[in-house]
């Protein structure tokens, strides 16, 4: 940072001459170029193609064909499935992620706590793909600690109660694991934005603090919390490494459908792979563009 | 605020609970690869495992090519969008943000298709231009991580005055951008390499589908030919997680003192 300002504080001989203007502007589009181009060629076009190819035949004819297929049994649950850990993950995350940061930057608990739940989010919600499952396969598999612990001091079971780590369970209880902390990570300054003095004034003007939750603090929040949990459905919908090395291929969730699709075409359908692929970007688009807008209506009052 | 403490206590050690034990666990785990006897067999196993060893160079190398490549694109594009185009900011902000719309098993089936060895540009047609592939999927990915810290970086100076006055002493563009904006955004730039770095080295779905040597499929591989080896990678992967997340912080402290000795 010294360099360009010790540039910046050299004499200059000539202060007075003119700036020399810089290119003029039906030319300043070319410094994007680069930036236009890259974007169209790895994310642009491949996306644009298997969309493309979920309207076509295998001729390349025109047809909807691809995406009645898609109610196939199989495909739907697929979704199904998928979606349902995304929900519960995302609830889940949402609710406790919201609990925690409420907890430690609302109520007067030791100053150290915030910091280091923090930091902590940062890494474990940046903690994720195969690691994450070989943790918990190591946690809550069936001779995971806890399943061990459990059965050995406690005689429980927890397989005989139909828990399996590769289950809908095992697989929502993992996801929580990048879920909470990125709820945390991104609802604290939300928290942050309550102001004071909103609380004082209606305090001042008599309301029990249920009302003052009720009636102000939550109607400023939700736009944050519910945005946040549509981005933490779309965050674990599109997850694959953490299923696949949970799971391996016994769960039918969509992405993992779509991985041994790509891998060996299993639908024997290629137009099939890519509408899947179609109903993919579907789901996850809506639930960011409701995220997005979501974020620009609560920073409104986070200013 | 005078209420109950009970609660937020109770919130914060269920937290610490959940939290904890599926390190503790890990760990524990990771130990027993001897009956009856705790030991570090598991890592040592591991670490002297060649396939680890060149896995993970290859892992950092791309994510290093990652992170030049990806700096070399965003930097000069949310500064040009900045200082001349900034109509276009609300564009260039979606496209970075696709890659959170678009899953990356998504974005990787399009390469297949588009780059396979029979199109017009092969570029999963050798291991060389599939590595490059590779490259430019993990800028794509960290597209949205990226350019926000620079975008945001970039705010915090003053652009305008800094490309005048560099003009006006006679700085041409490649001096501007590495000599003056490169720097100015260096904190923001280290913060957005880390992140990068912590997104690639154990990304599997790009290195599986385009069937590289990377550090993701490697962890697969072990993950389903092992038993104890898995969860002595996990605990490595952690710290390694940790200690990108640890720099950021060190670093983004740096950035306070940088900018209070800025006159």
């Amino acid at each position: 940072m010294e360099q360009p300002l010790e540039a910046l504080a050299l004499p200059t001989a000539q202060p007075s001459r003119p700036l020399r203007r810089l290119p003029t502007m039906p030319l300043a589009w070319l410094g994007v170029v680069p930036f236009f181009v890259f974007a169209l060629m790895f994310l642009l076009l491949p996306t644009l193609f298997l969309i493309a190819g979920a309207f076509q035949d295998p001729d390349g004819h025109f047809t909807l064909q691809n995406l009645r297929d898609l109610l196939a049994p199989n495909i739907i649950s697929a979704y199904w499935i998928s979606i349902e850990i995304s929900a519960a993950s995302a609830l889940g995350g949402a609710f406790f992620g919201a609990l925690l940061a409420a907890a430690v930057v609302l109520n007067g608990l030791p100053g150290w706590l915030r910091p280091t739940l923090m930091t902590f989010s940062g890494v474990a919600s940046n903690f994720a793909g195969l690691p994450l499952a070989f943790a918990f396969l190591a946690t809550l598999g069936r001779m995971g600690l806890v399943t061990v612990l459990l059965s050995s001091l406690l005689g429980f079971n927890l397989y005989r109660t139909g828990f399996n780590i590769l289950s809908f369970w095992g697989l929502t209880i993992t996801y929580l694991y990048f879920q909470i902390p990125l709820m945390v990570l991104i609802l604290t300054p939300a928290l942050d934005g309550l102001k004071k003095e909103w609380r004082e004034a209606s305090q001042t003007l008599g309301a029990t603090p249920w009302q003052y939750w009720r009636m102000i603090a939550f109607p400023v929040l939700w736009p944050s919390l519910l945005g946040t949990t549509l981005l933490l459905f779309a965050n674990s919908f599109g997850a694959v490494a953490t299923a696949y090395g949970l799971t391996g291929s016994t769960l039918n969730i969509v992405t993992i459908l779509l991985y041994a699709q790509i891998r060996g075409d299993v639908l024997h359908n290629q137009n099939l792979g890519y509408a899947l692929a179609l109903g993919m970007i579907v789901i996850t688009g809506l639930s960011n563009v409701a995220y997005i807008v979501l974020r620009t209506r609560s920073e409104r009052w986070l200013k | 605020m005078k209420r109950a403490r009970l609660g937020p206590w109770i919130a914060v050690i269920l937290g610490a609970i959940y939290f904890l034990v599926p390190l503790i666990a890990t760990f524990e785990f990771s130990l027993r690869v001897r009956r009856n006897q705790y030991s570090f067999d598991a890592y040592a196993n591991v670490l002297g495992d060649p396939h680890f060893q060149a896995s993970f160079l290859y892992s950092t190398l791309i994510a290093f090519a990652t992170i030049v490549v990806g700096v070399m694109l965003v930097v000069p594009t949310a500064y040009w969008v900045q200082l001349r185009l900034p109509k276009l900011r609300p564009v260039i902000e979606f496209i970075t943000l696709l890659p959170l719309v678009v899953p990356a098993i998504v974005i990787v089936f399009g390469y297949l298709r588009i780059y396979n060895s029979s199109s017009w540009l092969p570029l999963t047609g050798s291991p060389a231009s599939t590595n490059v592939l590779l490259v430019f999927g993990y800028v794509t990915l960290a597209l949205p991580y990226l350019y926000r810290s620079v975008d945001t970086g970039l705010r915090t100076i003053d652009v305008r005055t800094l490309t005048e006055a560099a003009e006006s002493l006679g700085a041409r563009w490649p001096r501007i951008l590495f000599t003056i904006i490169f720097p100015n955004v260096r904190v923001a730039i280290i913060g957005g390499a880390f992140l990068t770095f912590a997104i690639v080295i154990g990304e599997f779905t790009f290195a599986a589908l385009l069937d590289r040597p990377a550090f993701g499929p490697y962890l697969q591989l072990v993950g389903a030919n092992r038993a104890y080896e898995p969860a002595a990678l996990s605990i490595i992967a952690f710290a390694i997680t940790w200690a990108c997340m640890g720099l950021i912080q060190i670093f983004g402290r740096d950035r306070r003192t940088g900018v209070a000795a800025r006159p």
